[in-house]
């Protein structure tokens, strides 16, 4: 199990009483002082965690057992994004691209923690 | 089995655009043809009258464990104690038989618009207001004796055809199915997903390991013994269920969003036999 404990915004949002389904104000954009400078082998774990990243309930990935096949295979993932930012803000908020994406907008939801976000990009991009 | 992405990617801009877009000039008849239509293509393997099976008519292995299943159903005992709750009077004497004098085969006029009241009346509400009429306690809506109740009358209505009427001299009856596809089409939850998205977009393709169901083929056969749950389940459990899996807060089971769903999603079902209740993973 990767480190999941409450980041810092959510216990703010609780502290405030409010509903865990919205555990903090919502980040459109990736925040400037973000350093993506994540621990890919973290990462890993939080893609396949079934409650964090699960990227392979739609990704098929190196390493990854049973993939699903909703969205492309991750593969060669720095011939495909121009800069590890632009993954990073796929990852963060795919409907920005493409406004039908079914992608769920892993930043700007918190469905990941920072730490968990930059973890999982480092490990996305070195695919 | 899938047609290719291209075609499929403008198949589901415009379906999307035609179910789910401002522009109402299309009819509620013509959108569920478009719907169908769509499962038609996008399925072409699929006979037409086989989607009532859900995931197994797209998943041969699936269905090998499915067919096994059925041969000694796990909502058979449920069916029996319906029967038994259908034919023991209320405490005044009376019986669900005095509420529906066509019972037990009633499922197929469910749900219906209720003109007088302004209402879509699903056979759960209407099995309650029954027992409220002969002073008797509701029934939860998710699970247990409901469950029971409705998968006998639906056992005994097998075979029926999904026929539900948007009447059109009340518009508040559009306006109810509007709502309901207004929902279907409507991303939730923190995973940011519609009803939509998954089982009309993306049915057939994998989530996981498990095969996304087309929604042609969702209504017809609830309760449903699923395994998943270990028990019988009705549908509004199940869309509570998939509410709370996009991590969004589920609705009241029968409360107006779900029955107004309901509607519009088995007006799209229309055509299609009744064969609940149902096993499935």
């Amino acid at each position: 199990m990767p480190t999941t404990a409450l980041n810092r915004s959510r216990l703010a949002a609780l502290a405030l009483g409010l509903s865990a389904m919205v555990p903090g104000p919502i980040l459109a954009a990736i925040p400037d002082d973000m350093a993506l400078d994540g621990d890919a082998a973290v990462g890993k774990l939080v893609a396949n965690d079934r409650a964090k990243g699960n990227c392979v309930a739609c990704h098929a990935m190196a390493g990854s057992e049973g993939p699903g096949s909703i969205g492309p295979v991750l593969i060669a993932m720095q011939t495909r994004f121009p800069s590890k930012k632009e993954l990073a803000n796929q990852i963060w908020d795919a409907t920005v691209k493409n406004p039908e994406a079914v992608m769920p907008p892993f930043g700007k939801h918190q469905i990941l923690s920072q730490k968990e976000f930059v973890d999982v990009v480092e490990f996305i991009w070195s695919l | 089995m899938i047609v290719n992405k291209n075609t499929l990617i403008l198949a589901v801009a415009g379906l999307a655009c035609l179910l789910a877009g401002p522009l109402a000039a299309e009819t509620p008849k013509e959108e569920q043809e478009a719907f169908q239509t769509y499962f038609k293509k996008r399925f072409p393997n699929v006979p037409e009258d086989d989607f009532k099976n859900g995931a197994y008519a797209i998943d041969p292995v699936g269905r090998e464990n499915w067919e096994a299943i059925e041969e000694f159903p796990p909502y058979e005992n449920s069916i029996s104690n319906g029967e038994t709750m259908w034919n023991k009077p209320f405490a005044n004497g009376k019986g669900y038989a005095d509420c529906f004098p066509d019972g037990p085969a009633i499922q197929g006029k469910y749900p219906y618009w209720d003109k007088a009241r302004g209402l879509v009346v699903t056979l759960p509400l209407a099995l309650n207001e029954c027992r409220a009429a002969n002073k008797e306690e509701p029934l939860k809506y998710q699970k247990g004796p409901i469950a029971d109740l409705v998968a006998y009358i639906a056992f005994e209505s097998r075979g029926q055809i999904t026929k539900v009427e948007i009447p059109e001299d009340d518009p508040r009856a559009l306006e109810a199915y509007q709502k309901g596809k207004q929902f279907y089409f409507a991303r939730r939850g923190q995973l940011n997903f519609s009803c939509a998205q998954c089982h009309l977009g993306n049915s057939g393709t994998k989530l996981r390991t498990e095969i996304l169901s087309p929604a042609l083929g969702h209504t017809t056969h609830w309760p449903v013994y699923r395994s998943e749950w270990g028990e019988m389940g009705t549908l509004h459990r199940r869309f509570a269920g998939c509410n709370e899996q996009v991590r969004a807060k589920a609705f009241k089971p029968q409360g107006e969003e779900y029955r107004n769903l309901e509607y519009f999603l088995t007006y799209m079902n229309n055509g299609l036999e009744l064969n609940g209740p149902g096993a499935r993973k």
